[in-house]
């Protein structure tokens, strides 16, 4: 027992020394959280042709897990900072800018001119009037569908929440799941949420109840929560859905068994490397009543200096860079996301053009279920979704208890 | 000073060589669980614990007395179901030490062949907790699983385990019985080569045959490999955390969800260290008590011997 101690003890001490030796002055560390195959390719790519205009600078970049990632961010922030972290807009952002861990970086901004090149993302990035960070990337969500089976029993791409059901029951008679989904990690139930509220209630309320000021037993959630559960009780979507992760869900449409999912673009590489590709097809999430706004969900990812860094002038450099057009497209769009920097070429794949087309025209943008409300929150609320898809009959339970958790979240805060 | 040291060097020698051992065991075991009972008294959000709000008061650390222990036992929908999955947990997992000891039993014969097929039942226990996890959770995925295909093929309506909300905490239990039958079996297995021939001749001569002869002369010789696999497998049972992260993620809706799991969820999403030090504290004292049986039973057990 004593000997083992000793060995790990020694291997704390060890990567401490060894953090603190790579963040020297004149080298700039990044944590990055991209992991996926793809995602990490593209991310280095960045990183290289950073390096190539910026000679002078030694990058050093540190690799995390992106779930392990979200735990890791707050002890690295306190403990020991990169110069450059990876992140997400909204509210996750927040809540660093208030614990004063995150840089002002308005000067960027300012410099760079990103003011003019990245206006639309600037809210979603600003605290109190000032800038903490830089967005590289962003993406729709929609329902992608299979369109060779659209094609086949002749439907086309519903226009609202109406010809949805109808297209959903014609799928359901054919013998095909009309909506996959998998639930196992709970975001996926979220999204359903963040659309019906938001097609029925519009953004501002719907951005009241993630700051905590409307209630989840408010009446006006209760026609979200009827028009969802129609969905559920039709049995419109994958069955055992709970048991599924979100990748294991896209087998079925894959195979041709289901025919739609409400997912963000992230999602297109899969269909691309199974090669079906080319049958699948994009529509904005339908309109559920006139005249309320059609606002989208389409996280920001985005670039930081931990208040704590040790070479913050390098890091605003690195900042700086994504105004250039092409490393910023080439950032966000090889890993199926759109670039925030509007001075870049307009997008070639169809998918993203049509995101492209379906977020400039939206009355306003959402970060997320989960990147828009509180930490503490999200995971009582995901819950919840995922309860109620399965047992539509437990709504009010289940309303009244993320009432009472929402009541505690922000009373302390 | 000196000559003090070398005077006594026989009694003082155990303190040095304890002391590095000791000095770490207290920095990174005793302090912490300290620290986290400490921590379970407070509103913390995990961040820094000195910094100042607007108001003047600390911004992130607060002392709310009891009020974790409070929400946790009236509050928490969730705590029932928690300490009710805990005890299926227990309860159930001690049925690995029967079937353990059964398959020993049936290992233990002097056959050339056996010599090949032991290897494949300690094979489990060789694999990551883990990788069993992930390697259940295929198995009993719905329509593209190897049980849904079984139940196809028998011509049953296949059950999606992982997603029925009555029987998640069941399909997590049985994958944890992999590895640990292969671990009791082990055990027994050590514990059968140790069992004295003489008293078995002997037990022969005065007529006892089969389940006789197992009960009164066999299995009374187990008894401390007994005593090891039931303890190794109540520790597992009660830290249950890594099969219930991979399988299911303590759902469907948190139905699967188990003490230590329920633990980092809040800890480390929630960012409520204070609420999930005050279960991290629960489980400590649960697993106390057992631990007290436990030294209990092993002093006895020493004094008995001499």
């Amino acid at each position: 027992m004593g000997g083992k101690m000793k060995i790990f003890s020694f291997g704390v001490v060890l990567t401490t020394l060894f953090t603190s030796f790579v963040s020297l002055a004149g080298t700039l560390v990044i944590n990055n959280n991209q992991s996926d195959p793809r995602a990490k390719e593209v991310m280095y790519a960045f990183i290289d042709a950073f390096d190539k205009a910026h000679p002078e600078v030694t990058v050093v970049v540190n690799d995390f897990d992106h779930e392990e990632y979200k735990v890791a961010i707050r002890n690295f922030l306190q403990a020991d900072a990169p110069d450059i972290a990876v992140w997400f807009a909204g509210n996750r952002m927040k809540f660093f800018v208030d614990q004063g861990l995150f840089e002002d970086v308005s000067d960027v901004w300012e410099s760079a001119g990103l003011n003019d090149s990245m206006a639309a993302s600037k809210g979603s990035l600003t605290v109190d009037g000032k800038q903490y960070g830089v967005p590289y990337a962003y993406y729709q969500w929609g329902v992608y569908y299979r369109k060779d089976i659209f094609d086949k029993l002749g439907l086309n791409e519903p226009r609202d929440f109406e010809e949805f059901k109808w297209v959903c029951a014609m799928l359901k008679k054919n013998g095909y799941t009309p909506i996959t989904i998998g639930t196992k990690y709970l975001w996926t139930a979220a999204a359903w949420f963040d659309y019906m509220n938001m097609r029925i209630n519009g953004y501002n309320f719907h951005m009241d109840l993630m700051a905590g000021n409307a209630s989840y037993e408010d009446p006006r959630l209760d026609d979200v929560f009827d028009k969802w559960a129609e969905l559920s009780n039709a049995g419109y979507y994958l069955e055992d859905h709970a048991s599924l992760s979100w990748q294991e869900a896209i087998t079925p449409m894959i195979n041709g068994e289901a025919a739609m999912y409400l997912m963000g673009n992230f999602v297109v590489p899969f269909f691309e490397d199974a090669g079906v590709a080319d049958n699948v097809d994009y529509f904005q999430f339908p309109m559920v009543y006139k005249g309320v706004g059609m606002a989208e969900d389409a996280p920001t990812d985005t670039f930081h200096i931990p208040s704590g860094a040790k070479n913050k002038e390098d890091a605003k450099k690195f900042l700086a860079f994504l105004a250039n057009p092409d490393a910023a497209k080439a950032l966000a769009e090889d890993n199926g996301s759109l670039t925030p920097n509007s001075n870049a070429t307009p997008p070639s794949d169809r998918f993203k053009q049509q995101g492209f087309a379906v977020l400039s025209s939206a009355s306003d943008i959402a970060q997320f279920y989960d990147r828009d409300t509180h930490p503490d929150m999200h995971g009582d609320g995901m819950k919840g979704f995922q309860e109620f898809m399965v047992k539509p009959e437990r709504i009010g339970a289940i309303r009244s208890r993320l009432d009472k958790t929402r009541k505690r979240v922000f009373s302390s805060n | 000073m000196i000559k003090y040291i070398s005077k006594n060097q026989i009694k003082l020698a155990p303190i040095f060589f304890l002391a590095p051992a000791s000095c770490l065991f207290l920095l990174y075991v005793i302090y912490p669980i300290i620290d986290s009972i400490w921590v379970s008294f407070h509103s913390w959000n995990g961040m820094d614990r000195g910094l100042l709000g607007l108001s003047g008061d600390l911004k992130n650390w607060k002392w709310v007395g009891l009020d974790n222990y409070k929400e946790l036992f009236f509050d928490d929908y969730e705590f029932p179901t928690l300490i009710i999955n805990n005890i299926k947990w227990l309860i159930l997992s001690l049925l690995v030490i029967p079937i353990g000891l059964g398959l020993a039993i049936f290992l233990n014969q002097n056959i050339k062949e056996m010599k090949f097929i032991k290897p494949l039942f300690f094979f489990p226990f060789v694999i990551n907790l883990v990788v069993v996890g992930l390697i259940f959770s295929w198995f009993y995925l719905p329509k593209y699983g190897f049980l849904d295909l079984v139940f196809r093929s028998l011509g049953l309506e296949p059950i999606a385990f992982l997603a029925e909300e009555s029987l998640a905490t069941y399909a997590i239990i049985f994958a944890f019985f992999w590895p640990s039958i292969a671990y009791t079996m082990i055990i027994y297995l050590t514990g059968l080569t140790n069992v004295n021939r003489e008293i078995v001749e002997a037990g022969r001569i005065d007529g006892a045959m089969g389940f006789k002869m197992f009960w009164y002369v066999i299995l009374p010789q187990l008894k401390p490999a007994t005593f090891i696999a039931t303890v190794v497998t109540v520790v597992g049972a009660l830290r249950s955390f890594d099969m219930v992260a991979i399988m299911t993620k303590g759902g469907p809706w948190g139905s699967s969800s188990v003490l230590a799991y329920k633990m980092y969820e809040e800890a480390l999403f929630s960012y409520r260290m204070g609420y999930g030090s005050a279960i991290a504290t629960i489980l400590f004292i649960i697993m106390d008590i057992y631990i007290v049986w436990f030294l209990y039973r092993l002093f006895q057990n020493e004094k008995s011997e001499k």
